[in-house]
């Protein structure tokens, strides 16, 4: 559809995103972007004994950056926290499929949204 | 699926008589205009008369249009040619006053030849879109060679005050003759969203050169016009042949040349009824919008606005998911999201009306044209409320 292929797993999460919404007392939250850029990501995760239990996410995007977080809302589930930091924009980017070059940084950003979440929980981990 | 297109700004279906009457000028009448057998002369007799009616519909001679392949060429000629022709074996610096709201063929033209030595003034329009004619005579000097500024901005659709600008040129050009300063002054204008729509007089507009294109209004593409008005001089972009009085080389356009000619006879007779048609439909379309959408912003100036566009802004939804989904429900639209460049940056005319970055990527284009009726405005805003929504729901933005 328009600059993306047609019935692709990119058009399918960004007409159908995967685990949208809030999170009632989040363990982590992930904020990415800014309004300049014109993507705003926040990622929400339960964490138990560091495995990534439920995760959530609203978006402030174009469809790439949608079915990006879809994306990797589906992909952290029942990951631990050092599994989860090995997921890169590459993962995300074979997952939704062909995209336009300039879409790349829509996948970078949803994989930046999972290292901040996680950032923040080591950080608040370390003040307790 | 229903199919609806609004995005008329961007570019229009040719017209069918339009398709008719260039028809011809293909395979039947396809000699050059500029040979002297009768096959070269039967073509050119098509082309002449085209030349006249552009230049009747405009109020100029026929001596003063030049053919050439769209409007970006007729801006890069404006500028450049003239440019380029007074910094010839002179030690000048030209100084070049336009907007910020600019075509790129404008905008961009203008960064080219700032790195060529000239001096750019850009002014800033106010948050309608609205270029203060004020600001302009304040950035005059000596200097100041060329003013272009656009009829109409092809994204908010603000139309700009351009006779009275040309009003305060006009006394520049009597203050210089008085004071013995030889340097000339050209107003330009890009036209390109106002034919068709608004009626363009030369005279009344005051303006030197003047830029046209057909397939904004139901003509083909790549041809264009740019009107120069005699006296002013300039360099050719394009070295070769002598046509157009040796100020823009290459065989002619014949079938195009044609095409514009008839797109704007058909212009001509339907503009005035088709004019209020249009803003009657934006009106009900803006209406009906916010009737049924909370958070919605008109773009552009309210009244001083071309007749077929709207620009809105729906707060918390980013215009090119908005693009696609619309696109999804056969809507074509257009947006000034960052997204749908490979820059990320938002719209430049948004962002020098001053408005967030925020308002600027929930900004969304919808520009009307001939074949839009009240029905296809219906399906629209039955299919915008739901999508709304549903973006609003995945968006974090309160």
């Amino acid at each position: 559809m328009g600059c993306f292929s047609e019935n692709s797993k990119l058009m399918e999460h960004f007409n159908n995103p995967h685990n949208v919404g809030d999170m009632e007392n989040p363990d982590a939250i992930g904020h990415v972007g800014n309004a300049q850029c014109g993507d705003i990501m926040e990622l929400y995760l339960k964490i138990e004994n560091e495995i990534i239990v439920d995760a959530k996410f609203k978006t402030f995007g174009c469809a790439a950056a949608i079915a990006s977080t879809s994306v990797l809302t589906d992909l952290v589930k029942g990951k631990s926290l050092s599994k989860a930091l090995n997921i890169s924009n590459k993962e995300i980017k074979e997952m939704l499929g062909k995209m336009p070059a300039h879409k790349y940084h829509c996948t970078m950003l949803a994989a930046d949204a999972l290292k901040d979440a996680i950032k923040k929980y080591k950080e608040k981990d370390e003040t307790k | 699926m229903k199919k609806v297109y609004l995005d008329y700004a961007a570019t229009t279906p040719v017209h069918k008589k339009v398709k008719k009457a260039m028809e011809p000028y293909f395979s039947d009448n396809f000699a050059n205009p500029a040979t002297l057998h009768q096959f070269g002369q039967d073509a050119k007799i098509g082309l002449d008369k085209a030349r006249k009616r552009v230049a009747n519909f405009i109020g100029a001679k026929s001596k003063e249009v030049i053919f050439t392949s769209g409007g970006s060429e007729s801006d890069n000629l404006a500028l450049k040619g003239v440019f380029f022709k007074l910094t010839q074996n002179k030690d000048f610096t030209p100084h070049i006053i336009t907007s910020a709201i600019e075509h790129s063929a404008i905008i961009n033209t203008c960064n080219f030849l700032k790195k060529r030595g000239a001096k750019v003034s850009y002014i800033k329009p106010d948050k309608n879109g609205l270029i203060n004619p004020d600001d302009i005579k304040k950035e005059i000097n000596k200097n100041t060679t060329i003013v272009s500024i656009m009829h109409a901005n092809n994204e908010v659709g603000t139309i700009e005050p351009i006779k009275e600008i040309g009003k305060i040129i006009a006394n520049v050009k009597k203050n210089r003759q008085v004071n013995n300063n030889d340097t000339p002054i050209y107003f330009h204008t890009d036209a390109v969203q106002t034919l068709g729509h608004i009626p363009i007089n030369i005279d009344d507009l005051g303006v030197d050169m003047l830029t046209l294109s057909a397939h904004k209004l139901y003509g083909p593409k790549g041809v264009g016009v740019l009107f120069v008005r005699e006296g002013v001089e300039l360099e050719p972009l394009i070295h070769a042949g002598e046509q157009e009085r040796e100020r823009r080389g290459s065989t002619h356009n014949t079938p195009g040349i044609i095409g514009l000619a008839k797109a704007i006879d058909i212009a001509d007779s339907e503009m005035e009824e088709e004019k209020e048609r249009l803003i009657n439909l934006r009106n009900y379309f803006l209406q009906e919008i916010k009737n049924s959408i909370k958070r919605v912003q008109l773009n552009g100036h309210p009244n001083k606005r071309l007749p077929n566009n709207l620009n809105v802004t729906i707060k918390g939804v980013e215009g090119e998911a908005l693009l696609m989904s619309l696109d999804e429900a056969g809507i074509a639209v257009s947006t000034g999201s960052a997204c749908s460049s490979t820059r990320l940056i938002p719209s430049h005319v948004l962002m020098a009306m001053g408005m967030s970055h925020l308002r600027a990527h929930s900004s969304i284009r919808f520009s009307m044209g001939k074949y839009t009726k009240k029905k296809d405005i219906d399906y629209v805003v039955k299919q915008l409320k739901p999508i709304v929504k549903r973006l609003r729901e995945i968006s974090p933005l309160k």
